[in-house]
């Protein structure tokens, strides 16, 4: 058993960042998350493992710093919320388009615009859907305890650089506030130079040695067909992101007549309205994606075969029951897909989705 | 007949530098980037740093420089190489990381992140190119155009109460203590040329001394962009450019001690 502690989800980013290896932090500050810089700042790793940690002077720079980092081949994540994340928008598609790994944690707020500070799921379009210009994808995971804000630090680098793709933790402000217990990781070494040159030495600008061409990080190619060639193979790495990496939680769906799907702290909800709509002698199950991106359309198809209705809680307006829709649908299935949130920053209470449920599938 | 019979070995007083590439540049007739390119792998060469050594390459008609000098690159946003390059330099301090960027680029979209990168005292050289316009997207106004300077999105000429006032982004940089060493020069002539290559030969000693920021604007001519010939720009530069932007040292030494800074009686 690792060392157990009680910790606040943003806390733990940092703490699981120093334990895995990272190799460089920046980052700007921005509720509900700056206690993420604050923790590496106060833990100052630089004494104990040699990780960078940088306060940037904007989002901008910090994605632009975590390119170049990560096109020398490091580990190295930046955090953010909301607004934050739109400014890095054009930074992550040259990330993407350069085809480099990295860890980026977006702890939403509520918006459109500055919005508010409290907790919301209105980004998953954003991340799911891409964000910036260009036809490319995020691997998107979506914590729904601080556990997991630990765990899928660890997890999202490694598929990072399995995929040379940069790896999004799609958590909520409530998630990044809350505290829970947590067992912590062990300490993994960080790389030294010699050993990412020899693991990423053919790709990343390690220093060009005579006995191999330069290396050069770019995203550009002006020549269509070309260019036409790298979209394919981004396409095809998407591709096997959703065949190989597809991750989730089923919870009571075995008889389930209606299925929650769910994701982050909407999921955390919704298994307390199971239990609630179990008691009132509704059998409910809860599908909760881990990956949003690779959707978990699949088990969804299959659980359409067997359900009578979903319904989708989000903190939004509604952006994952598009995917939600597509998977039944496109199983040939004809389900109805309802869907029900809060908006603005306002979790839904369990009881309130219990009732929503009622109506709007059952009483419908 | 072989070029190697015409020029014998003992004849020999000038070769290419081993690190420039053979590729042809993409540049037009007279343009400043080629020359810059190749004091840049002279330096690079002569100091042996070639296997230290990590360029970043802006967005602009210099986009492409990582096809004419043979060390690793990265490719950055507009504006944003020495935000690139402080991530380099900062996972990897035994690199000599250098980034090469226009005047829109490092003055217009790309302030915050010199202003920044520059006052933090980055380990880093940058060049900084002004041809006082847009060179790849056609020559429109950049924020170094000079009043009156007729340009694609300027075509009556830079007008002060619309367009503000020509940006010397070198004094602003010179003021910052992060920077060791801020200098203005340019390669329109030969004896230009070796004053230019020495100022780019002691940026780099800086950056592998770890003195702080070095920053070398290079005063350039962009003949397509301002509808000039090549010797008719030269001149065009020498007679407009150099008096507003005048040639020489603005800073030399190496950035602030702390000590310099720090409130004597500071508390928490
Ligand atoms: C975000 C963004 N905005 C605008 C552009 C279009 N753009 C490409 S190069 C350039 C200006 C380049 O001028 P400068 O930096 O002076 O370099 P030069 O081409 O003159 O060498 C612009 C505006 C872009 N690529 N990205």
């Amino acid at each position: 058993m690792g060392e157990l502690r009680l910790m606040k989800g943003n806390e733990v980013i940092a703490e699981a960042a120093i334990r895995c290896g990272c190799d460089a932090y920046f980052g700007y500050p921005i509720t509900p998350q700056s206690e993420v810089m604050e923790t590496l700042m106060a833990r100052e790793p630089w004494n104990q493992t040699g990780m960078v940690v940088l306060q940037a002077e904007s989002e901008v720079a910090s994605i632009n710093m975590v390119y170049g980092a990560a096109g020398a081949g490091k580990k190295v994540m930046t955090s953010s919320s909301s607004p934050g994340i739109s400014l890095m928008a054009e930074g992550i598609s040259y990330i993407a388009g350069a085809e480099l790994p990295c860890v980026i944690v977006n702890v939403q707020r509520g918006g459109p615009g500055l919005g508010t500070i409290q907790p919301s799921q209105a980004d998953y379009f954003q991340s799911t859907k891409g964000g910036g210009h260009g036809d490319y994808r995020l691997i998107v995971l979506a914590p729904a305890s601080v556990q997991e804000m630990h765990d899928f630090v660890g997890l999202a680098f490694e598929l990072a650089f399995k995929y040379r793709n940069p790896a999004m933790i799609l958590a909520d402000g409530a998630i990044g506030q809350m505290m829970e217990k947590v067992e912590l990781g062990e300490f993994v070494a960080r790389q030294t130079t010699e050993q990412v040159d020899a693991q990423y030495g053919s790709w990343a600008t390690t220093g060009k040695k005579k006995s191999r061409a330069k290396n050069v990080i770019t995203s550009l190619e002006l020549d269509s067909a070309l260019m036409e060639q790298n979209n394919l193979r981004f396409q095809e790495k998407y591709r096997k992101m959703q065949q190989d990496e597809v991750s989730f939680e089923a919870i009571r769906c075995e008889d389930a007549d209606y299925v929650l799907v769910a994701f982050g702290s909407s999921a955390r909800i919704c298994q307390k309205s199971v239990e609630l709509a179990r008691a009132k002698g509704i059998k409910v199950g809860l599908l909760r994606p881990i990956t949003l991106f690779p959707f978990p359309s699949e088990p969804i198809a299959r659980l359409a075969k067997q359900v009578k209705g979903f319904m989708t809680v989000e903190m939004n307006a509604g952006q994952m029951i598009e995917d939600v829709r597509l998977a039944v649908n496109c199983a040939g299935e004809r389900n109805p897909v309802h869907y029900f949130g809060r908006l603005g920053g306002i979790i839904p209470t369990p009881g309130e989705v219990v009732e929503a449920l009622e109506q709007k599938l059952i009483g419908g | 007949m072989d070029v190697k019979d015409i020029i014998k070995e003992e004849n020999l007083v000038y070769s290419k530098p081993s690190l420039l590439s053979d590729k042809i540049t993409h540049y037009c007739p007279g343009c400043s980037h080629g020359v810059v390119h190749k004091l840049l792998a002279e330096v690079i060469e002569e100091l042996g740093i070639q296997e230290k050594t990590i360029g970043v390459s802006p967005v602009g008609c210099a986009v492409f420089a990582y096809n004419y000098i043979e060390i690793d690159w990265q490719e950055a946003a507009h504006g944003r190489a020495p935000a690139v390059a402080t991530g380099i330099a900062r996972v990897d301090p035994d690199k000599v990381v250098f980034t090469y960027q226009g005047d829109g680029d490092l003055a217009s979209i790309g302030t915050a992140e010199i202003m920044h990168a520059a006052n933090r005292g980055e380990n880093i050289v940058v060049v900084f190119i002004n041809n006082a316009i847009y060179g790849m997207t056609g020559g429109q106004m950049a924020p170094t155009t000079l009043l009156g300077q007729v340009t694609a999105t300027t075509p009556c000429g830079r007008d002060l109460e619309r367009n503000g006032y020509p940006l010397k982004i070198t004094e602003l940089i010179g003021q910052l203590p992060g920077a060791a060493y801020v200098s203005r020069q340019s390669v329109h002539t030969p004896a230009a040329v070796r004053k230019c290559r020495k100022a780019l030969r002691k940026s780099f000693e800086n950056a592998m001394a770890k003195k702080g920021t070095s920053f070398v604007e290079v005063v350039s001519t962009c003949s397509s962009g301002w509808r000039l010939s090549p010797v008719e720009a030269n001149k065009w530069m020498e007679e407009n450019m150099f008096p507003f932007y005048p040639i020489g040292d603005i800073k030399d030494g190496q950035k602030a001690e702390a000590g310099d800074f720090m409130q004597q009686n500071l508390k928490n």
